[in-house]
């Protein structure tokens, strides 16, 4: 079905009338021209909505790179890896929201990850069927619930209980190991790089889940079957013949959901504590991209600190960008290979 | 046989199962654990907001701290922006989803349009209001809420757009061959034969961009900001709920905290009733 098939269709129509007088001809000519305006002018219509889609994205690029401009020409390079954020002597770098940003989204990916292919596991191989159904929806469901309600959640309830009970815990308990004491040092603070992580992780895993699991839904049930009659365990199968089957697929689901956990701003920003300095310790506050521009963008005063603001957008941009376009030619491969 | 036998009690076999049952006693905690967190999430929201809910809360604006009051004012400005969102945002998602279903599956532009869509469709949300910002804001010197209504459009239509396409798609040819047989032109045959066919999935596509777009706060922050008062005005500060609860609930004032609460409540129910209507409409719906 390409655009040139529809011209015959409607000449069709029109010589098809057979023996009609000329009057009508000529009416049957006018409304057979305008159909075929309208034919045209839906198809362009249409390409140019397409087209706006492509213009959405480089009016991002290009409003991102022009906001950002100042800043740029400013700070050059060291931008990206000043650790100083200072609006008085307007001095500002990127490099602790950006630590900040990565720290809790690999916190986040080595918690959800491997939960989430487990319950993804549970959901195809041994869930009873009565139960998938409604487990599958309660995961979707919950994939949809807007981030501020995590972050409230993680503000008023989780953090205090960290405060409380796990922070001590993890201090004492690693205070005296020689690496793992630095990473768990400091007074609890209840927010902080960890809580902000663990957020992220409850977040992203209805995510994860969903996606592995119509993944692992997508491997033809013979190459299962094969293996289950060969003897091989449960676990076996998962391991040997869905994971290998599927594993650009999950790659790519992971990856959606780090690009999700990177540029997540509001259950971040309850919890983070904005503080804009690099700490050895995931118990002390820090910052991330995300949150510095959602409590600082509107209070900033000054050409310069806007600018480095959208700079730092530009940059989770970019990052986002990279790890999303990776998850896409991931997804894609899967499709390609399932021949869809 | 008898190899079989023996090997059914040999050490490796004796370990395989060891493994396996491992195994899957970690899918099922870890089911639990996940559940469990997500229940606890859901619990406490319910908890701490039904106490607050009221008619009040529906009928009086927001109040100053450690007065009472009500959401009145940010949820008329979610509503009305949302609207605006979703009116700006449709069409053009609809029409490009049509574009990559039916006039150029194929074609190198719908590869490449397929591609940025499912980008923009997990953008990070605050770039967006950055966007906008630099787009709106920045040029008229003053927030307002169409700066808001069109950040939340730009985050509608690659839903639109995707779900359109993937309904669409689903057509069976046969339908478009029997339209064209009628002799009707290309663009009536997907008017009214293929958008009609298509049209639950559609609606379900719809359903879910406002859903998504009702608990968006990020882009919000610096293009509709917040106003305390009501207004008729877009081109002022409009307030939304999603930025309410963000505002009350980072506040030290008790009343506006458990507003938040309240507000969070409400937003969860709509989203969940929102995605609920649209699974029931699109009924075994694929996404990726």
């Amino acid at each position: 079905m390409n655009s040139s098939g529809e011209r015959p269709v409607v000449d069709v129509a029109f010589q098809g009338g057979g023996a009609i007088s000329a009057a009508e001809k000529g009416d049957r000519a006018k409304i057979l021209k305008r159909l075929r305006f309208g034919d045209n002018a839906f198809r362009h219509v249409t390409r140019a909505a397409a087209i706006a889609v492509l213009i959405i994205l480089s009016g991002i690029i290009f409003s991102l790179v022009y906001g950002a401009m100042p800043a740029m020409q400013k700070f050059g390079i060291t931008f990206l890896f000043d650790e100083s954020w200072n609006p008085v002597t307007e001095r500002f770098g990127a490099i602790a929201p950006i630590y900040g940003t990565v720290l809790t989204s690999l916190i986040a990916m080595l918690i959800a990850v491997p939960i989430g292919l487990f319950i993804a596991l549970f959901l195809t191989e041994l869930c009873p069927m009565w139960l998938r159904r409604p487990i599958g929806i309660a995961v979707e469901l919950l994939a949809g619930i807007p981030s501020i309600i995590y972050g409230i959640w993680g503000l008023f309830v989780f953090a205090p209980f960290l405060q409380q009970h796990v922070q001590p815990f993890l201090i004492s308990l690693f205070g005296n190991v020689p690496v793992l004491s630095n990473l768990f040092a400091g007074p609890p603070y209840g927010i902080g790089i960890l809580t902000a992580g663990l957020i992220l992780a409850i977040m992203v895993l209805p995510f994860i889940t969903s996606i592995s699991r119509d993944v692992f839904e997508a491997v033809p049930p013979m190459l299962k079957e094969s293996a289950y009659g060969l003897g091989c365990t449960t676990w076996e199968v998962a391991r040997y013949v869905v994971l290998p089957f599927t594993r650009v697929g999950v790659i790519g689901g992971v990856m959606l959901a780090l690009g999700r956990a990177l540029g997540e701003t509001m259950a971040v920003t309850f919890v983070i504590g904005n503080a804009h300095r690099i700490s050895g310790s995931i118990l002390a506050p820090g910052t991330t991209i995300s949150a510095t521009i959602a409590n600082e963008f509107t209070e900033a005063v000054g050409d310069i600190y806007t600018s480095s603001l959208i700079l730092l957008g530009l940059i989770l941009f970019v990052i986002t960008f990279i790890v999303l376009a990776f998850a896409r030619l991931m997804l894609m491969r899967l499709n390609a290979r399932l021949g869809k | 046989m008898a190899t079989l036998a023996s090997g059914a009690s040999s050490p490796l076999y004796a370990k395989r199962r060891r493994k396996n049952a491992v195994a899957m006693t970690l899918a099922y905690l870890a089911t639990g654990f996940g559940l469990t967190w997500l229940a606890l999430i859901l619990g406490v929201l319910f908890y701490e907001g039904f106490s607050g809910l009221s008619w009040r809360v529906f009928s009086e604006m927001t109040p100053p701290p450690g007065a009472s009051g009500g959401l009145l004012n940010p949820i008329i400005g979610s509503l009305v922006m949302t609207f605006l969102a979703v009116l700006m945002g449709t069409p053009l998602g609809i029409l490009a989803g049509t574009y990559l279903a039916e006039y150029g599956r194929y074609d190198k532009l719908s590869s490449v349009v397929r591609f940025i869509n499912d980008i923009l469709l997990s953008a990070p949300s605050i770039v967006i209001g950055l966007f906008i910002y630099e787009l709106m804001v920045a040029q008229m010197g003053h927030f307002s809420g169409w700066a808001g209504a069109v950040a939340l459009a730009v985050i509608v239509v690659p839903v639109v757009v995707r779900t359109t396409e993937d309904m669409l798609t689903l057509v069976p040819d046969t339908l478009r061959e029997a339209a064209a047989s009628v002799g009707l032109p290309r663009s009536l045959m997907i008017q009214k034969v293929a958008y009609r066919a298509a049209r639950a999935g559609m609606i379900t596509g719809v359903l879910l961009a406002i859903a998504r777009i009702s608990g968006e706060t990020a882009p919000l922050l610096f293009t509709a900001l917040n106003n305390q008062f009501w207004t008729n005005d877009m081109n002022a500060p409009v307030a939304s709920l999603p930025v309410v609860i963000f505002q009350f609930a980072l506040s030290p004032y008790k009343d506006w905290q458990e507003l938040a609460w309240t507000g969070a409540l409400i937003i969860t129910m709509a989203v969940l009733a929102l995605s609920i209507t649209a699974r029931f409409l699109g009924g075994e719906r694929k996404k990726s």
